[in-house]
Parts: structure tokens; sequence; C-alpha cells
């Protein structure tokens, strides 16, 4: 029996095992980085050990330092999540010998796996389907072999990687040069012509089959999650069952990685992924880990992967509620980044989470809450929000709909993005497979959340703003908002979404709210306004709109959309005034230094000259960035109060 | 406590003729209003602007907490008369970092900013306003000076702003100017006289005598930033305590000098959050009679303007032609006295008087709903002591220390202007309904006693009494009184605080009674309260 568990990861996974565990009655160790160190799952963890620094080659990617905390807290188990160190044979050894149990499979199964090449003769020798291929000796009939595999097919350097010596080949003809090109490119590059072909798949599905052994030789499969909306060759929505898979296919598939899992003896979770075209399929590789995506498989199946792991560590066979598993519903999970999806990529986003909730019927595995900190250190998932309904079309609904009323406040995240999946036809119909994002624009794909171009929330922030602004007020509160009894000032605020200006203005009248958005009338009846949520009436249709306010950013869900409203000061910074022009003597003294010449350009804050007075030397800083124009004194000069010292123009002039 | 149930019926022709009659006042007030927004006009407005220059009013606006609400006194100032209604310069009460201020904003775009007779009314009411309610005064300077051709009203009297502002000071009461422009001569010494003053960069001239003056007094060449720039006086001159970058930054700085004032107010707090009243005050226009010479119950006024409509009446049954009793307003707790029918006979100025007391027992503000003919005149009356009751109202007026608030609303004549606390009885603040008069009798009783004491004079002197004249003469009096007794040359006169919207009348009431507790509230004790 496992007592206390040691989690060797970090946010959403270390959470999820843990949660797990304590249901369990199972102890939890948690390691932390100097960045995680107010992380969830370090606060929930019964015992947490720091890991100094923050990247992971000095965190936790540190196998020894991971294996001392375990003993130091006298942990029995090592869970290892997923990345990091959970397909790392290394270390599955050392906790061996260090008298851990390490949740996972054998050290020899994670390391047949690690390799692509040897995996694959692995597999094909076990007859699992693999893509067909052939390397080309210098006997090899090249016409014949390309027939055999069957176009397009892909010329790769058996040496080789990124893409080098790599060529796709769609028409017999041109196979015999892309050899010869490839084989010229791969000797310069790798020092090594060796060249194979091998099938090429054009956008085939993604699907994967989730595996369990445990050490008394069964293993069993629990169904597949297809995973082919990928971005940049990472998963973002996963589900289960397949649209794409038949029960007699699924029974293939099934069958095709238990073969796979028994050719390798493989105890605990892990998935046997495969690429899909048609009813074809061919392995693509083992993960002997749990997945990211294992949510999907454990809502329809109703069984906790965690729980399993666990089991089959502490030497128990697999249970019937495993070998009878069966498909309940439908599954979608959805990954939440922190990423800027832009028309020239997906950028990773930073920044404090000031509010996250997920609203909605939905399963939410989460690295992070509300007052997070999204740093740049690792991975970006926010998020996992998975929801399980009787059919597919009816998960995606709720999917979507609850990532659409998600407060995501502080970093920008992918969340329009993945709402425009979920309600995309193409999706709905199941056509999914690898292409698909690279055939959409996924800024468009993101653009259909909002709607109403932010007026109407910009209206209603400034409306909350202001409910904000009666309610604090420390005289006058009771007062009817913005009254006068001469003219009607409107009240002003400058709101910018992204790039773009939104100004509102907008006074009570006694006939109602007289309001104007960019200087245009929106037509709006406040139906009720409070600091926190606007109830607004538009063109008949009432929408109430959740208002939170950080620092100058108020965020806004409604209905018809969610944006992040950037507020510019009433009054500028004055510290962000850069004063270029004359710099006095403060007192009367002598100069004894100069740090620079007429002509140099020169930096806000840069010791230009020092002056000692009265045994004291105090230091003349440029005021701003620019160019010293003039220099009055030299070392030695005496000077008077408010003469002038030098002159900083600015740069340029 | 008790609540008011109105009787009022909305729906009878009456009520719509009333509303009518009234929206149309408004309307004639709005129009005066808009007059005085505008300012000096388009033309002067856009060169304004076109020197980087905010008007007066975006200046007040941004000085302003967003959202609170800002109380302009004196709007009408000047009207009738021969300058810009407004007067040239803006006062009123608004709260700035949390702190209620009055404010003082010349306006550029009226003849520079120049100060005439009635800028100098309206900018003494402001500071007496000030002084009298401990609110702290914040400036915003950019006045030509004095309006030369008037200097022989200005100069003597002009001199009372500097003590005003300098006695402020001494009482602790904080002053600020915010200079943005032109501050020569008198002017200097606002920036001068303030405990805290901040000067626009290139915007503020602040001196003496300006480049022509010095030219003509020592033959001496100098600029206007060298002998009042910003830099100059925040470098050298130490005049100025902080440096402006621009408009925007010196109301940046103003609004942080007044955070930092560490201002309490000296009174007690509002009990919070009050009820509003249960009935619309958008009633009250229907409500009222379309001739003051009809009466109405401010009973029904009251139902629409005091928290809940609540309102404890104090001796309901006698001197009813007066009602006196207990409210609150926006949490403050008030004593009111209202008339109700016009006169003011010797019960009602005894039920006055005691209650009037009653008040400065326990503190309590005094508000005065006026709609008053006067005192009963006629022999019995006379010599029932009509004269000594009513002394003992306005002694009891005249010497209650607790804040009185008078408004207007229909009528106040002769020594009921006094008793009701008219304006030479220094309530702290007062104001008048649209279509209010004030006038010591009403214009066709003036003109009727000068047509008795003409014929009586003519009769005594034996000559015969020309009839066609004296209908001409009656006439055009009635007229010339019937003008000046509206509430507009009233107002412009500053013989009150403004002309509002009676629908305001809640908000006006509580921004005053706000303001006033600033200061301590404490009534006139020494004698216990006389049984008159």
């Amino acid at each position: 029996m496992i007592r206390t568990l040691l989690v060797a990861n970090r946010g959403e996974i270390a959470s999820r095992v843990q949660r797990t565990a304590h249901r369990l009655g199972i102890a939890t160790v948690a390691v932390f980085s100097d960045a995680d160190a107010d992380a969830g799952f370090v606060r929930d963890a019964d015992q947490a050990v720091r890991l100094p620094g923050t990247a992971p080659a000095d965190t936790y990617l540190r196998a020894d330092l991971v294996i001392a905390a375990a003993l130091a807290t006298g942990a029995d188990a090592v869970h290892p999540g997923y990345g990091f160190l959970s397909e790392n044979a290394g270390f599955a050894r050392d906790c061996a010998d260090a008298g851990l149990v390490f949740v996972g499979p054998s050290p020899e199964s994670i390391a047949a796996m690690g390799s692509k090449v040897e995996a694959k003769a692995l597999m094909e020798a076990a007859g699992v389907p693999v893509l067909p291929g052939v390397t080309l000796g210098p006997e090899t009939d090249l016409a014949a072999a390309g027939q055999r595999i069957g176009f397009p097919l892909l010329v790769k350097a058996a040496y080789g990687g990124g893409g080098r010596g790599m060529r796709v080949v769609g028409d017999p003809a041109a196979l015999a040069d892309a050899v010869d090109s490839a084989r010229r490119e791969a000797a310069g590059a790798f020092g090594d012509g060796l060249v194979f072909l091998e099938r090429y798949l054009v956008d085939p599905r993604h699907v994967e089959v989730q595996i369990l052994g445990d050490g008394h030789g069964a293993v069993v499969h629990l169904f597949e999650r297809e995973c082919s909306i990928q971005r940049r060759h990472q998963k973002i929505v996963e589900e289960c069952p397949s649209p794409a898979v038949s029960a007699a296919l699924r029974a293939e598939l099934g069958a095709a990685a238990v073969a796979a899992g028994k050719a390798i003896g493989y105890t605990g979770a892990g998935t046997v992924e495969f690429v899909l075209a048609g009813s074809e399929f061919f392995f693509l590789e083992v993960n002997t880990r749990l997945q990211v995506e294992h949510p999907v498989t454990e809502l329809v199946t109703g069984l906790d992967l965690v729980e399993q792991q666990l089991r089959i560590a502490e030497g128990a066979p697999l249970g019937p509620e495993v070998r009878d598993a069966t498909i309940t519903g439908h599954a979608i999970e959805a990954r939440l980044y922190a990423e800027d999806v832009t028309a020239e990529g997906y950028l990773p986003a930073t920044g404090t989470l000031h509010r996250f909730d997920v609203p909605g019927e939905v399963r939410v595995d989460s690295g992070v809450g509300t007052g997070s900190v999204v740093s740049p250190h690792y991975d970006p998932m926010l998020a996992k929000v998975i929801a399980h309904a009787p059919t597919r079309a009816a998960a995606a609904r709720a999917l979507a709909r609850s990532l659409a009323g998600a407060a995501l406040h502080g970093v920008t995240t992918n969340r329009d993005l993945l709402v425009g999946i979920l309600r995309e036809p193409g999706f709905l119909a199941g056509d999914t497979d690898t292409g698909f994002l690279v055939r959409r624009d996924p800024v468009a794909l993101g653009a259909g959340t909002l709607s109403g171009d932010g007026r109407r929330h910009a209206a209603a922030a400034a409306l909350a703003a202001q409910a904000a602004h009666r309610r604090d007020a420390r005289v006058l509160g009771g007062m009817p908002s913005g009254w006068r009894n001469v003219g009607g000032a409107f009240q002003q605020v400058g709101y910018r979404l992204g790039e773009r200006a939104l100004p509102v203005a907008y006074r009570f009248r006694r006939d109602g709210l007289d309001l104007r958005v960019d200087g245009e009338p929106l037509a709006v009846t406040p139906v009720s306004v409070t600091p926190d949520a606007v109830v607004l009436e538009f063109d008949g249709i009432r929408r109430t709109y959740r208002v939170h306010r950080a620092a100058e950013v108020s965020y806004v869900d409604g209905p018809d959309g969610s944006v992040a409203l950037h507020e510019e000061p009433r009054f500028a910074d004055p510290n962000a005034a850069t004063h270029a022009g004359s710099l006095l003597a403060p007192m009367p003294g002598s100069v004894v230094r100069v740090y620079a010449a007429a002509g140099d350009e020169v930096a806000a804050g840069q010791p230009l000259v020092v002056l000692e007075a009265m045994k004291m030397e105090h230091t003349i800083a440029a005021p701003g960035d620019g160019v010293l124009g003039e220099l009055r004194v030299a070392p030695g000069d005496q000077v008077d109060t408010g003469q002038v010292l030098a002159v900083v123009g600015e740069s340029g002039s | 406590m008790a609540v008011l149930r109105s009787a009022l019926d909305t729906t009878t022709e009456e009520f719509r003729h009333n509303r009518a009659v009234q929206l149309d006042a408004i309307a004639a007030l709005d129009a005066e209003l808009e007059t005085v927004v505008a300012g000096g006009g388009e033309r002067h407005l856009a060169r304004h602007r076109e020197r980087g220059k905010l008007p007066v009013r975006e200046r007040v606006e941004l000085l302003l907490d967003p959202d609170s609400p800002f109380l302009e006194l004196s709007a009408l100032a000047g009207w009738g008369s021969e300058h810009t209604v407004g007067a040239s310069v803006l006062t009123g009460i608004g709260a700035v970092s949390g702190v209620e201020c009055m404010v003082i904003g010349h306006d550029p775009t009226v003849r520079g900013g120049a100060m005439n007779p009635y800028s100098l009314r309206k900018t003494l009411r402001a500071l007496e306003i000030a002084r009298l309610n401990r609110l702290p005064v914040v400036n915003l300077v950019e006045s030509g000076g004095a309006d030369l051709p008037s200097q022989s009203e200005l100069f003597v009297p002009g001199g009372r702003i500097f003590h005003e502002l300098t006695e402020l000071s001494s009482l602790g009461i904080p002053t600020v100017a915010l200079v943005f422009g032109n501050a020569t001569a008198g002017g200097a010494y606002v920036p001068g006289m303030c405990d805290h003053a901040v000067l626009v960069d290139g915007g503020a001239k602040v001196f003496l005598g300006g480049p022509p003056l010095v030219k003509m007094a020592t033959g001496e060449d100098a600029d206007d930033e060298a002998l009042g720039g910003a830099e100059m006086h925040s470098r050298v001159s130490g005049l100025s305590d902080h440096f402006a970058a621009d408009e925007p930054d010196a109301i940046r700085i103003g609004r942080a000098i007044v955070a930092r004032f560490n201002w309490r107010k000296r009174g007690p707090g509002p009990s919070y959050p009050p009820a509003p009243p249960r009935y619309d005050p958008e009633e009250i226009l229907g409500l009222l009679p379309p001739a003051s010479k009809i009466p109405f119950d401010p009973r029904e006024v009251l139902a629409r303007v005091v928290d809940g409509s609540e309102f404890d009446e104090y001796k309901q049954l006698y001197g009813t032609s007066l009602v006196t009793g207990w409210a609150s307003v926006h949490g403050y707790p008030v004593g009111v006295l209202a008339n109700h029918r016009g006169v003011l006979f010797g019960e009602e100025a005894k039920k006055a008087t005691e209650f009037i007391l009653l008040a400065n027992q326990t503190d309590t503000p005094l508000v005065f709903l006026q709609n008053t003919t006067g005192y009963m005149v006629g022999e019995s009356y006379e010599q029932g002591g009509i004269i000594k009751d009513g002394a003992k109202m306005i002694n009891a007026v005249t010497n209650s220390t607790v804040p009185h608030l008078t408004i207007n609303m229909a009528s106040s004549f002769g020594a009921g202007n006094y008793g009701m606390s008219g304006r030479a009885f220094d309530p702290r603040f007062m104001f008048a309904w649209p279509s209010a008069k004030l006038a010591v009798m009403g214009a066709a009783q003036l003109a009727g006693v000068l047509s008795i004491v003409g014929r009586a004079s003519a009769a005594a002197q034996g000559k015969p009494y020309d009839e066609a004249a004296d209908a001409a003469r009656t006439a055009a009096i009635e007229a010339q009184i019937e003008r000046e007794s509206h509430a507009f040359p009233i107002t412009g006169r500053l013989y009150d605080d403004g002309v509002v919207d009676p629908r305001d009348t809640r908000t006006v009431l509580g921004m005053s009674l706000s303001a006033v507790h600033n200061q301590t509230i404490e009534g006139r004790r020494g004698y216990g309260v006389f049984r008159m």
C-alpha cells in the first residue's frame, strides 16, 4: 500500500494526481520551483519541498533532488505526471534503486518506446500496423519500392532531423530526383547519405488508444481518443469516442494497442498513438505515461485513471470495472492556453490571472486560479475544460457555452479560438484531421465570439465603474450620479480595446441615459447597474454583463462575448513625462566630475555632472532620453545656484 | 415616524395644466442657463481652444471626482444687467478627491475673464459660503483682472476677495490657486493669497505689472515669462509651489493637494442609506398652481422631497397657515417651516418662534419653504400685536445659529421674506423655483397703494386727479414691479444662490446640507424655549 505519494510535477497534473491520492487516503508531497512557490498544488500538498531555481533543468528535471525529497519526506511512491521525468527510464530506475515505487511502467518499457526506430521495429514484429517503409540500399529497386509503399511518400534521411534531407513525393516520376537530392543534402548535413522511404499520409486523423496493463500479464484498452485538432503539432481539442471510429474499427484499434502493450510487457497506464486515414491506421508511438487528455476517457468510462495507476503500482490486478469498461456518452476536452492567437502565429502570453472562473456543468482540471501568475518558465496551459454529454453535439455545445462564459481576466487566452472550433460546422460534422487549423484562419475562427464591436461592453464597463465611484464616494454618495444643475456635462472614460479606441461619454438625464461610444449614440437602457454587473437593454434584448476591474483594465463578460478594456488614465503619469531641458545647479559648489560630452546620446537617469558642495557630492542626471546639446561647465568650475550646467535636447533635434 | 399621505390627483386637467405652466418656466430657465454654459460664445471658445487651453467648464469637470454631483451657484449672476449672464466666473460646490470644495473658475472666453461688479459679488458670495461652511476653495485662475471701465464699482470692494482668501487661511480652511493664464495686478494676489499655488507652464502669467506697464513705470524691457511665467515663479520667486506641465497636469496636482488636506467634516454625518421619498418628485410640477395667488399644501411638496416622505408635524392644529415639523433629507435631520396659506398671523409667528428655538436646542438645521404674502394687516391684527409677534419670529430667525436653507417656492413678499429667513437673514443657502416672485409686495398691490397715496395727496392739495394718467402710471408701475420680482432679475442681483428646477429640490437640499455639515452644527443656547 502506498501511504505517501510524491508528485514529481507541477500545475494542473500535480493537482489532478493529488486529488485522487487524497480521495484514496494517500498523503502527498509536492516539489516546487521558486516560480511555483505560491501555486495551488503546493498549498494543497501535505508536505512540499522546494527545488531552488526556476528553469526545468534546475528543478523539475532534477531526478536526484526529487528522489532526495521523497526520501526526506518519507514518501514511498513517486508519480511523475506527464512531461518532465515521466518518460525517463533512468529516473524510473533510480526510484526503484532508492526503494521508491515508480507509478508507471518498467524502465525497460520506457526505454524500448523511447527510440522511435526501435519502437517501430518492435511493433511491426508484434503485428501492429506501421507505416510501410524501406531503407534504400545500393541494390534497392527504387521504382518498385515506391510502388510498394504507395504515393505520396516521404523521403527521409536515416540519421537526420529537423526536416533536412526530407522530401514529400507525390508523383512516381519525381521519385528518383527527390532521392538524389535528399541523399546529397543528408550527406552534406549529417555525413551519411542513407535515406529511406515511408508512406506519407496527408492530414490524417490522430487517434490514440488508452491501455492499462497490470503486473500479472493483463493488458486492456479503454477505447480511443481523437486528438486531431492541433496547432503547432500540439493537441488543443480531444474527444472520446472518435467520430471516425466505428465499433469494428474500435475493436481493431484496441486489439492492435493491446498487442503493442503486450509486446513490451506493459504495466500501468499508457497510450498507443496511431494515425488514421479512412479505415487504415498505422502505429506512431507509445506514450508510457498518463496523457494530458486522459479526462475524456475517464468521463466516458467512469474510471479514475490515476486511481488505476496507483492500484497497479501497488500490485493489484485489473478489476472488472476496467476489464468490462464501456463507453457512455461523449466527452470533449479543450485546452485553455495563455496565448495570443494572431495572424503571425500562437504567441505565449503571461500575466496575472485576476479572475479565473469557468461556469457550467463541466470538469475543469486547472493548475491556476484567481490571482495566479502565469510565468514564462513553463508550458502556458492554464486548464483543461471537459464536457460530458449523451452525444457529441451536446458535449460540444456545453463546452462552447462554458468557455464563452468563462471569466479569464488578465491573461490573453486561446478561448475564442476554442469556442470557434467547437461551433464550427466542419468540427460539428466530425470532419476533423490534423490539417483542420492549417486550412482555416485561426484568427477568423476566433473572431465570431464577440458581437457588437465591443461597444455595448464599453458602455457596461463605464456604467459599472460609475456605480463603483458612487458606492465609494466619501461625500455626496447619495446624490444622483454626475448630477448638474447647470448644463449637462458628459462623464468621459477613454477605453482601448486592443488597438481600437472606444471612448465612452454618458450623462444621466431626467428622461434617461444619454450614452455615446466613440462619438456615436448607443441606445442602451440600463436595467440595473452595480459595480460588478450591468444589465443593458439594447434593441429590445436584455443582456447581463459581468464587469471586473483590476488596475486600469475592465474585464467585461457578456452573452455576446468577453473583452478586456484598457482605461486611458484621466491624467498623464508625471513620471512618464521626460523633462528634457536645462539642468541647473541645485546649490553653489564646484564641479568635480563631468561624465559626458556635448553631442552624446544620454539616457534618462544617466549621471552627467557631479557637484561638490559642503563636502557632499550631488549628481546631476539626465532628466530624459536625448542628446546632450550643451555642456557649460568643466571640472574645477565654481557654479552658483540656478546656473545652467548642461542642456539636454531631444534626439535628432 | 409619520408618513405623509398625498392627496394629489395626477389625472386631473388642473394637474396637467399646472405641469405645463411649470415646464414652460423651466424651459425659460434652461434657455438662460444655456447661454451661461456657452460663455463667451463659439468664436472665443474656438480661439481659446486653439491656444491649447481648456474651457472653464472642462477644467471643472476634470477637477471633480468622476460621476460626482456639482451644485453650481449664482449661475444667472448679472441677468438683466449690461454684463454677460454668469458674470464671467463659475462658482459651485463639488467633490474633489473626496472633499467638498468651493470651486471658483474664471471664464476667460468672456472678456478675458475680466471681473465686473457682478463677478465680484458672485465671487464674494462663494467665498462667504466657503467661510461660513468651512469649504476648502479651489480657484481656477485665468482673468484679465478688473473690467477697467467699471473700476469705480470694483476697486474698493474688490479688496475683499483678498481679505476673504487670507481669512479662510487663518480659519484653517485651505485655499488653492491653479493658475492657467493671466493673473495680473490684483489677480496676482489670488495665487499670492492662497495656501497652495500651481502654475501652468507657458500659460500662467502672474505679475503686478505686465511688460507695457513695466516699460511705462521704469523703462525696463522685460518679457512675460521673466516677469511672471510658471518656471520663473517655480524656480526663482517661489510664488508657485508646483510647476505644471500643462492644464490637465495642474488639475492633477490640484486634486493631489486636496487629497492631502486630511479633511474632516466637523458636523455629524448623515444616516445612511436614506430612503427616497415615496412619491415622485416629478409630480411637484403638477401641484404648483399657475398663479401665486392660489395657495397649495406644502406637505405635498415635502412628500416628494424628504426621506421616506416621513414628516413629524409640530403644532399641526395651531397657526395652520404655517406648517412646521421634523424630517430628514438625504439622511440629514432638518426642521421644516413651510408657508401654507400665504399669510402669517400672530399664531403662525409665535409657532415659528418656538419651533426655531426648539431646533436650536437640538442642533437641527432648518429648511424654510417660502410661499408668503407677508404678515397680516388690519385693525384687529395691529391691535392684537402682530408687529410684536412678527418681531419675535424675526428675532428668532436672526439669532438662530443652526444652518438655514431657504427656498422660495412661489412667493416671498414683505416682512414674510424676512421672517422666513430671506437673504438679509443669512441663510447658508437660498434658492428659488423658476416661477417664484420676490418683492416688498405684489405688483398690483404696490401700484394700487401708489395710486391711493397719489389720489389722497391730490385731494389734500385740492387738485383734480388725472384718472387717465393714474391708470397709465399704475399700469407702468405694476409692469415694472412684476418684472423686477421675477426670479431671474432677483437671482441676477445675487439675492439668492440660484434658480433651481423644483424636481431637483431634494438634491439641492441634500448637497446644501452636506456642505453645511463641513462646519460644526450648533444651535443658539442661553435661554430655554419660550412658550409664546
